[in-house]
């Protein structure tokens, strides 16, 4: 089970980002469980500038825009 | 043996993508000289087929948005391309490693350039903000990069080159810059940290290691692509109503008025249009045609130029948003800082082209 986490605001994008984490996952095979970090303070906390971000178990993979389709599979394979 | 000469396949592959690539993004730059210099024949087919006079209020009004229309969104679509391949090369988080720890002065000419050039969408300008501070960049130098982002927006600045002329275009350039250079510092100066919302000082996050990205040349290209997409695709309908207003303005407001109200001479056309422009907000793209024909029919060039820096760096749903993080003094200050700078600015364009 992987813990993925979208940081933003909540913009479109970053709800996009969560659909196209969420497709993959299915799409994989791979069980996660999606949470969204909304609030300013905590993303900060995670070291990134711009939104929405990615992080899988604890650690930041992407930060700022929708990130490709490949690179997501990528993060959810490893 | 085997893997090799599967690797020297997948390499060969790879460079044959590339030059696909390479040249479809020749041939479209072709199609789009060969639709550009169609333009005034285009418009002047289509205005010629409209059942009215071309020398009315309303067929000037009229030519002037079938003309603008296609140019602008040809222009723009190129530009944004441009500009969309060069931003590829920077992110936020590598130009926050760039700022943190800078002395002030050559930090925020850094700031103010890199924000000219490093991409962020408006809802991230928050996080951004945070970020950016808690990582150690000084305060005024954070402005300096929030305030050089919106005004020397590159999109603005290239149909202003393409419509109005190079000259202003690089003056805008160098004015834009120093208003974010000379805010920045003298908010800098204030050392107002403690104005800042209390739970934002206290964080004092470090930065995430991303994944450094190399990107390939064909990446950069998609990437361009994207950005049309993505730019285009959201400000088009702000175009048509800035184009829709530069027309009206184009075939009905009469010169000697203009002139008398927005003129060079007038000395307080530059305040008003400043004042003017905060509660406004329009796209940077959206108020390039107003420009366009406000500077046609003979209003002050520094005038105008202060309304449009003021529309788009002082607009109040930016102000609203940074809130959050900024204390209602320290937005009264920035607003003052800036709105000063856009006056100076205002006059001097006034007095250099006259």
């Amino acid at each position: 089970m992987k813990d993925v986490k979208i940081l933003g605001p909540g913009c479109k994008r970053c709800q996009a980002t969560a659909d196209m984490v969420k497709a993959e996952a299915e799409k994989l095979g791979v069980e996660v469980a999606i949470s969204k970090v909304t609030d300013y303070a905590a993303i900060a906390h995670y070291g990134i500038a711009s939104t929405p971000g990615i992080v899988i178990d604890g650690k930041v993979v992407h930060a700022g825009g929708l990130p490709k389709q490949e690179a997501v599979a990528g993060w959810l394979k490893a | 043996m085997m893997t090799k000469s599967t690797e020297a396949g997948l390499l060969h592959r790879r460079d044959l993508d590339a030059l696909k690539w390479l040249g479809g993004t020749l041939a479209m730059l072709g199609l789009w000289l060969v639709l550009y210099r169609q333009l005034v024949p285009f418009s002047q087919w289509v205005v010629s087929l409209l059942p009215m006079e071309r020398n009315t209020h309303l067929g000037d009004a009229i030519a002037f948005f079938v003309y603008d229309t296609p140019k602008v969104l040809l222009l723009l679509t190129l530009v944004v391309f441009a500009m969309g391949v060069v931003r590829s090369f920077f992110s936020p988080e590598k130009t926050r490693a760039l700022l943190a720890g800078r002395v002030e002065g050559i930090g925020n000419v850094l700031a103010a350039g890199l924000g000219t050039l490093t991409p962020f969408c408006s809802c991230s300008a928050v996080p951004l903000f945070i970020g950016f501070v808690s990582a150690g960049v000084p305060l005024g130098i954070t402005f300096s990069f929030l305030i050089a982002a919106p005004m020397v927006n590159e999109v603005a600045l290239g149909l202003l080159f393409a419509l109005v002329g190079w000259k202003v275009a690089v003056t805008y350039l160098a004015l834009g810059l120093s208003v974010a250079i000379l805010g920045g510092y003298v908010i800098g100066r204030l050392k107002l940290e403690s104005w800042l919302e209390p739970w934002v000082r206290d964080i004092r996050a470090g930065y995430a290691e991303l994944p450094d990205q190399n990107l390939a040349l064909v990446d950069r290209i998609k990437a361009g692509i994207e950005a049309v997409k993505d730019i285009v695709g959201r400000v088009w309908i702000w175009i048509l109503v800035g184009i829709a207003a530069g027309a009206l303005i184009h075939g009905y407001v009469p010169a000697d008025l203009m002139a008398r109200v927005m003129g060079a001479d007038t000395w307080w056309s530059v305040p008003a249009a400043v004042l003017l422009g905060i509660p406004m907000y329009t796209n940077a793209v959206g108020i390039i045609p107003i420009v366009e024909a406000l500077i046609a029919k003979g209003a002050g060039l520094g005038t105008t130029l202060a309304f449009m820096m003021s529309v788009i760096a002082l607009s109040l749903p930016e102000m609203i948003i940074l809130r959050k993080v900024l204390s209602m003094k320290l937005i009264l200050v920035f607003v003052g800082v800036v709105g000063t700078g856009i006056l100076v600015v205002g006059y001097i364009f006034n007095a250099l082209f006259h």
